[in-house]
């Protein structure tokens, strides 16, 4: 017989304290306050605007359907925006993700660098790097091109990345052990094991490109966005409607496929 | 004995319709690239290129903070709320859509079926489309930033939390109802628990993607640190880009290494 204090074996452990949760909560709600004050946003506000709302939703409706003819052009040159900065963005991924994968570039202070400035890249959405290359190139769907170009490049070489460094190894030592050279080991032993992800990865890139070239024209980047603009500033609402609704079967045609596609390839 | 062993394995043949896969492939890349007007470069692009670098590494560091209106951080804290608020709205909003969307909450599949496609019809609506629509409502300004991001936020969030609703254990839920718990005792004891985590890293993400498109609503005037950027550059200011951008980058990775160390302890 011990002394020994035994624990009680049906005592209820204690709950945790609620403590941490009240406080988050709290801080959470403070936030939102504060944000709600920042921007000026009232349900007031929002109620006041519903009528406003119903008034444009009125006006968009029965959409001025003769208008698909004014733009068809400029759809198709989205789409083309969208396929070419996709496909220059995939080609200068594939050498940034080489670089950016720590078991094939072995050295540190080449990948991190590398992922760094990735990174940077990924920070600046698409539609500023948009207006930057509107800046430097003029109008037109050229800046339009290089910005989706340079957004994708930063998309996929991160996927691409991610997927380089599940890679199953033995291939890579099996290269190496007969003397093969980089270029050798990575068209041999890296290349099939990833191109089926690399393939699904740009389509699924082609599809965020899509919706994102739609509105480049914003900007004066080229494209149907070009539209939007013109149709709001003269209140045509009828026409954007029109606008809307092409951009949306566009744009639900091209995930449909190219969700087929990629459940094809993996 | 099979002889089979130690032949050497044929590559498997490739089908026919591979070919037509290339031709249709080519086609359409003849299509895109000839379809591009290529007007040449301006002259001025190297120029101009090279004042933009030279103001994005010499920003102009007294725009960060004026006594009075306009600045650098008074724009990032608008952006931020923005984002805040807007992805607040589209989490309680899409709560509901994603108990319709699962699979596992609804009897027939045409009750999921449909919130499905209701979810992935307002996803396709880009965040700047919704934007211009609200300025028109409510007038520009960050409010109509904060809606268009709420409204935009629900197809996305609204599906991914439909995943997690699916991806439930049923048998807590099935202990509840064995001990005749009412339908919004089995929600609370059994349902909030296990989806909790995983909607809280997903809004966490959300947020992320929010303050990304929160630095863009201005462009259009919903508010933010767009409407600055976008005047700054139509007025050649670039050291005043370049410190907008540099600012919005850092922003963005703070966000980004906040919410991600966040989101690690979550799931």
């Amino acid at each position: 017989m011990n002394a020994k204090p035994s624990l009680p074996i049906h005592a209820r452990p204690k709950a945790p304290s609620r403590l941490k949760h009240g406080l988050t909560v709290v801080i959470i709600l403070l936030l939102l306050w504060g944000s709600a004050v920042q921007t000026e946003s009232t349900i007031g506000e929002l109620v006041a605007g519903i009528p406003n709302m119903l008034d444009l939703l009125r006006e968009m409706f029965p959409p001025k359907w003769s208008y698909i003819n004014n733009i068809t052009d400029a759809m198709l040159e989205t789409i083309r925006m969208a396929l070419v900065g996709t496909t220059l963005g995939a080609l200068g991924a594939i050498p940034v993700a080489l670089l950016c994968a720590s078991n094939l570039t072995r050295s540190g202070w080449i990948y991190y660098p590398v992922r760094f400035l990735l990174n940077l890249v990924r920070t600046i959405p698409d539609l500023l790097l948009a207006a930057l290359f509107v800046a430097i190139f003029g109008l037109g769907p050229l800046p339009g091109i290089f910005a989706l170009a340079v957004f994708s490049m930063g998309l996929i070489a991160k996927l691409t990345y991610e997927a380089l460094e599940t890679i199953d190894h033995g291939p890579l030592e099996a290269m190496t052990s007969v003397g093969a050279n980089p270029l050798q080991r990575i068209s041999y032993a890296v290349i099939p094991q990833i191109q089926a992800h690399f393939a699904s990865y740009v389509l699924y890139t082609f599809e965020i490109n899509v919706r994102a070239a739609a509105i480049l024209g914003l900007v004066g980047a080229g494209g149907i966005g070009h539209y939007y603009e013109v149709t709001l500033g003269f209140l045509e609402y009828d026409k954007t409607s029109v606008i809307i609704i092409f951009t949306l079967a566009i744009v639900l045609v091209i995930d449909y496929v190219s969700m087929k596609l990629r459940e094809k390839l993996l | 004995m099979t002889k089979s062993g130690n032949k050497i394995m044929r590559k498997p043949k490739k089908p026919a319709y591979r070919w037509l896969i290339y031709a249709a492939l080519a086609i359409v890349y003849i299509w895109a690239f000839a379809g591009i007007p290529y007007t040449g470069i301006k002259e001025t692009a190297g120029q101009i290129s090279k004042a933009i670098l030279a103001g994005i590494f010499s920003p102009d560091w007294d725009y960060v903070y004026l006594p009075d209106g306009e600045d650098l951080l008074r724009g990032l804290l608008d952006t931020l709320a923005i984002s805040m608020l807007g992805t607040f709205i589209s989490t309680v909003v899409c709560i509901p859509f994603a108990f319709w969307a699962a699979t596992n909450m609804s009897s027939s599949k045409w009750v999921s079926g449909s919130g499905k496609m209701l979810l992935s019809f307002i996803r396709t609506f880009p965040e700047i489309i919704m934007a211009i629509l609200f300025i028109k409502a409510v007038g520009p300004g960050s409010f109509a930033g904060v809606l268009a991001l709420g409204l935009h936020s629900v197809g996305m969030l609204g599906k991914l939390f439909a995943d997690e609703v699916e991806n439930l254990d049923k048998g807590p839920i099935e202990a509840l109802i064995a001990t005749g718990a009412s339908r919004l005792q089995i929600m609370w004891f059994a349902v909030i628990p296990q989806v909790l985590p995983g909607f809280l890293s997903y809004t966490l993400y959300r947020f992320e993607i929010n303050v990304r498109s929160a630095t863009i609503l201005g462009i259009i005037g919903a508010g933010g640190i767009g409407t600055p950027l976008i005047f700054a550059l139509s007025s050649r200011n670039w050291e005043r880009v370049g410190i907008i951008l540099l600012g919005i980058i850092i922003m963005i990775t703070i966000i980004d290494m906040i919410s991600g160390s966040i989101r690690k302890r979550l799931v």
